[in-house]
C-alpha cells in the first residue's frame, strides 16, 4: 500500500547562511494493507520527517512515495488533496482548527469533504467522540480550550472517523491515560483488521510493542556525512 | 483528469515601468481553495484584478471553464459576456463590504439585485432566496429589511458573501474578505467560508497577507514576491517546509501566538 | 413684432436640438445628449421642455401649456406668453385644437391624435440614477441592457410599504429595450403613454432628449405577484363628476374643508361646458 524508494531530503536555510541540513538519504522500505509499521530510533533522527514527507507536507529531493498508485513526491497539489481526503489519514500531535467550531464538527469534517450526509456524518462523529471519552456537554465546544489529552483525542476522533486505507500517526498516544490508550489501541487494531496500512511514530514501548507488526530503524537512512 | 474551472496562463501586467505582476500561471479546479500571499505591493491585488476582470492585463489568458461552451478565454470575451458572468458564475468579495454592498439599499435588496439581474421577476421568490442567505450566513431573518449601515463589521462581510453566493457562481475572488475584523468575527467568517466551500463546491481565489488565514482556508497556496510567483504547492507544505529564500523568511518572521 | 429670432433660440441650435430629437425618435427610449442652453429662466421651471418646444414649433402651431395638468398655474403662462412674445403663435387652452403640447407632471386626459406633439419637462432622466451615482456605470447598464437594479427600487418600496409605493416617475420599459423614467407623470398616467401623438421629453439642467413615436410600447415594470397597478382616485370630480380622471386635492376656505376636483382644468370644463370631447 505504501511503498518508499530511494527517498532523500535536505533542508536548505535559505537566511540562515544558506545552512544545508541533510536529513535523509536512500530511504527503502513498503507497508503492506493490514500491517502497523512502527518508525523507531532517537530524537532528531528524521522520523517525524519522514512522516511528513510520505504525508506531502515536506517535500522530497529525489525518489518516489508511492500510495496505492500516486507518486506522492511526484503529485501535483490537486492530486494530492485528493489522495488526503480519500485514502490518507493523519493523526498529528497537533490539532490545528478554526476557532470557534464545535468539535463534533470538527471531527464530522473529513466526512462532509468526501460527500456525506449531514445527519450521518455527524452521526459518526458522536459516535467516534462517544468512543473516546469526550463528555457529550464539550461536544459543542470549540476544542481550542482544551486539554492537551482531549485535544489529542479529538485528532484521533478526526483520524479514525472515515476508513482511510493508509494511517499515518505521529505520537498518537503521547498524553493519554491508560484507558484511553486502550481504546486508540483497540482502533487501530480495527483499522488494521480491515486492512488498512499503518505507520506510527510511539514513544510508549509497551504500546509499541503490542501494536506494531514490525519496526524499521530511521537510523539507517540518516546521510552517511552527517 | 477533467478540466479545471480555470486555467491562468501566462498573466502579466505592467503599470508604465512598473510590474505589476508578471507570467504567473495556475489552474484551478471546483471545490479548491488557492490563496495567495505575499507583502504589501507584491502584486497580489493587481493579479487577482487582472483575473477577475477589474483589469486589462499585457498579455496572458484567462481561461474559464463555462456551463455552455466549454473553456472560454474570458478576456476575449464582449463586455457584456463578462459583466454577466461576473454577476452569474463568479463573485467578488472585497477587503471592505462598503464596496461590494450598497449601503442606501436593504439587506434583502443588497441579496436580491443579483437575481434581479439575471431576470428574477417573482417579489416572493426573491425575498425568499433573501431570508434563506441571511440564514446561512448566519443574520437574523428580522434584518432582511434593514439597511447595511446598521449592521456590524462582521455582518456587513457576511452580508456581502451571501449577495455575491445567492446566484450559485462556481467561482469567487476574495481581496482580504478577513482583513480590518476582529479576531473572533474572523473566526467566524473564516468557519462560515469554509462550509460554503464544501457544500457548494467552490473554487476560490483568496488574496490575503496573513498565513494564519491561509493556512486554515487554502488547500494550495501562491506566494508572491515583485509580481512573480516564486512558490507554489500544498498550503501546509509551503508553509511548513518553504523552498524559496523569501518564503523562508515569510513564514519565519510570524509572530507565534 | 419682437427682436428675437422665431422662437427664441438661434438657427443654428435649434438645428442641434432637431437632431438630437430625431436620434431620439429614431432610438426609443435613449437619452441622447444634446447641449442645452441657458434660457431666460431658472432650471426647474421647464428649461428643457422649452427648448425642445422651440425647436419644434412652427409658425403654424397652436401651443397649450399645462402644469399638473392645469393651464392656469404660474409656470403654464409664464412659459406660454414666453412663446406667444418670441415665436407669435397661437395659443389655446384646449388639448384637442393644440399642435404642440408642453406639460409638467401631466398627460391630459383627452386622448391624443395623430399630429399631435406632447413635450415633457423633465428634471433627471436617468432613472437609475438613485442607486447607480456614476453615469459611466448607468450608460453601461442602458448599452448592455442590465436593468436589475431598477428592480431592485422596487424590490425595496414593496419591503418597506407592503407595496410598490412609486407613484410617480414610475419607470417603464420602451419596446422591450430602453428603460426609462417617463418624468414625474402620476402612474396613473403611464398606461397613456402607448398614444397617437409623439412624446418628446427636454431635460434642459441634465442635457438630455428622449423621446417615443407615436404607438411605441411602453411597459411599466413590475414584479410577477405584485403587477403594475395604475390606482385610481376613489373620489368622482366634485365639479364635473368624472369618475375617471386624476384628481388634485384643493383646499377651499381658511376653515380646511377641501374638495377633489379634475387635475385637468380642460378636460374638467369641456365636460361641465356639455362639448364632450373629454368622454365619460
Amino acid at each position: 500500500m505504501i511503498r518508499v524508494s530511494n527517498l532523500s531530503k535536505r533542508f536548505v536555510l535559505h537566511n540562515q547562511s544558506n545552512a544545508v541540513i541533510p536529513v535523509l538519504a536512500d530511504a527503502n522500505f513498503n507497508v503492506f494493507p493490514g500491517e502497523c509499521v512502527g518508525l523507531a530510533g532517537p530524537s532528531g533522527s528524521g522520523k517525524s520527517t519522514l512522516m511528513r514527507m510520505i504525508y506531502g507536507n515536506y517535500l522530497a529531493q529525489s525518489g518516489e512515495i508511492l500510495i496505492g498508485n500516486v507518486n506522492v513526491a511526484a503529485a501535483t497539489a490537486r492530486e494530492i488533496i485528493l489522495l488526503r481526503r480519500e485514502t490518507l489519514g493523519y493523526v498529528s500531535q497537533f490539532l490545528r482548527v478554526v476557532p470557534r467550531v464545535p468539535v463534533r464538527d470538527v471531527v464530522a469534517e473529513p466526512l462532509l469533504t468526501l460527500g456525506a450526509l449531514r445527519d450521518e456524518a455527524f452521526e459518526r462523529a458522536e459516535a467516534m467522540l462517544e468512543l473516546l471519552n469526550i463528555p457529550e456537554h464539550l461536544r459543542h465546544l470549540s476544542p481550542t480550550t482544551f486539554s492537551g489529552g482531549e485535544r489529542q483525542r479529538v485528532n484521533i476522533a478526526r483520524g479514525f472517523v472515515h476508513d482511510y486505507p493508509a494511517l499515518l500517526l505521529d505520537e498518537p498516544t503521547a498524553s493519554l491515560d491508560a484507558a484511553n490508550r486502550d481504546i486508540v489501541l483497540d482502533l487501530i487494531e480495527g483499522a488494521k483488521s480491515r486492512g488498512a496500512a499503518i505507520i506510527g511514530i510511539f514513544h510508549d514501548n509497551d504500546f509499541r510493542r503490542q501494536i506494531c507488526d514490525r519496526e524499521i530503524d530511521v537510523t539507517q537512512f540518516m546521510p552517511k556525512a552527517a | 483528469m477533467t478540466l479545471p474551472l480555470l486555467d491562468v496562463l501566462g498573466i502579466a501586467k505592467k503599470y508604465g515601468g512598473r510590474t505589476g505582476c508578471s507570467d504567473v500561471s495556475f489552474a484551478l479546479w471546483p471545490g479548491e481553495v488557492m490563496g495567495v500571499v505575499g507583502e504589501s505591493g507584491s502584486g497580489k491585488s493587481t493579479l487577482l484584478n487582472c483575473l477577475s476582470g477589474n483589469l486589462v492585463p499585457d498579455t496572458g489568458e484567462v481561461l474559464f471553464n463555462t456551463r455552455c461552451e466549454g473553456m472560454r478565454d474570458t478576456l476575449k470575451m464582449s463586455e457584456s459576456e463578462r459583466r454577466r458572468l461576473s454577476r452569474t458564475d463568479w463573485a467578488f468579495v472585497h477587503q471592505n463590504p462598503r464596496d461590494g454592498l450598497r449601503m442606501n439599499v436593504s439587506a434583502g435588496g443588497n441579496i436580491g439585485e443579483r437575481l434581479m439581474g439575471v431576470g428574477e421577476r417573482h417579489y416572493g421568490n426573491i425575498r425568499r432566496q433573501a431570508m434563506d442567505w441571511l440564514g446561512r450566513v448566519e443574520i437574523p431573518e428580522n434584518r432582511v429589511d434593514d439597511r447595511p449601515a446598521t449592521f456590524s463589521g462582521g455582518m456587513r462581510q457576511r452580508l456581502q458573501i451571501a449577495r455575491n453566493l445567492v446566484t450559485g457562481p462556481r467561482l469567487i475572488f476574495m481581496d482580504e474578505p478577513t482583513g480590518g475584523l476582529d479576531a473572533s468575527v474572523q473566526a467566524r467568517l473564516l468557519d462560515l467560508l469554509r462550509s460554503l466551500v464544501r457544500e457548494m463546491e467552490l473554487a476560490v481565489v483568496i488574496v490575503t497577507h496573513d498565513l494564519a488565514v491561509a493556512r486554515l482556508l487554502a488547500d494550495r497556496m501562491m506566494v508572491m514576491k515583485d509580481g512573480c510567483a516564486i512558490e507554489s504547492g500544498l498550503t501546509d507544505q509551503v508553509l511548513d517546509d518553504p523552498q524559496h529564500a523569501y518564503t523562508q523568511l515569510l513564514v519565519g518572521s510570524v509572530l507565534q501566538v | 413684432m419682437s427682436e428675437y429670432n422665431f422662437a427664441y433660440l438661434d438657427e443654428q441650435t435649434k438645428r442641434m436640438i432637431r437632431r438630437a430629437i430625431l436620434k431620439g425618435l429614431a432610438v426609443p427610449g435613449y437619452q441622447v445628449p444634446f447641449a442645452s442652453r441657458e434660457m431666460p429662466m431658472p432650471y426647474g421651471w421647464g428649461t428643457g421642455g422649452v427648448q425642445v418646444s422651440a425647436a419644434t414649433l412652427t409658425p403654424e402651431d397652436t401651443l397649450k401649456v399645462i402644469d399638473q395638468g392645469a393651464d392656469d398655474t404660474t409656470n403654464a403662462i409664464s412659459i406660454r406668453r414666453f412663446f406667444q412674445k418670441t415665436a407669435d403663435v397661437e395659443v389655446t387652452e384646449r388639448t384637442t385644437e393644440a399642435s404642440v403640447i408642453q406639460t409638467r407632471h401631466r398627460i391630459p386626459e383627452t386622448e391624443l391624435k395623430e399630429g399631435q406633439i406632447l413635450v415633457y419637462q423633465v428634471p433627471i432622466p436617468e432613472p437609475l440614477r438613485f442607486l447607480e451615482p456614476s453615469e459611466v456605470e448607468t450608460r453601461k447598464m442602458h448599452a448592455l441592457e442590465e436593468y436589475g437594479l431598477m428592480h431592485v427600487k422596487l424590490y425595496e418600496d414593496i419591503s418597506i410599504h407592503g407595496a410598490i409605493a412609486t407613484s410617480y416617475a414610475y419607470p417603464v420599459k420602451v419596446e422591450g429595450r430602453y428603460l426609462m423614467d417617463p418624468s414625474p407623470i402620476p402612474k396613473f398616467d403611464n398606461p397613456k403613454m402607448e398614444m397617437a401623438a409623439i412624446q418628446l421629453f427636454g431635460a434642459g439642467r441634465e442635457q438630455r432628449i428622449y423621446a417615443l413615436p407615436p404607438y411605441t410600447r411602453v411597459v411599466s415594470l413590475d414584479f410577477e405577484d405584485h403587477p403594475f397597478d395604475p390606482g385610481r382616485a376613489d373620489h368622482a370630480c366634485e365639479l364635473c363628476g368624472a369618475e375617471n380622471s386624476y384628481l388634485d386635492e384643493v383646499i377651499v376656505n381658511d376653515r380646511g374643508e377641501r374638495m377633489f376636483v379634475c387635475s385637468d382644468t380642460d378636460f374638467c370644463e369641456s365636460r361641465l361646458n356639455g362639448n364632450g370631447e373629454g368622454g365619460a
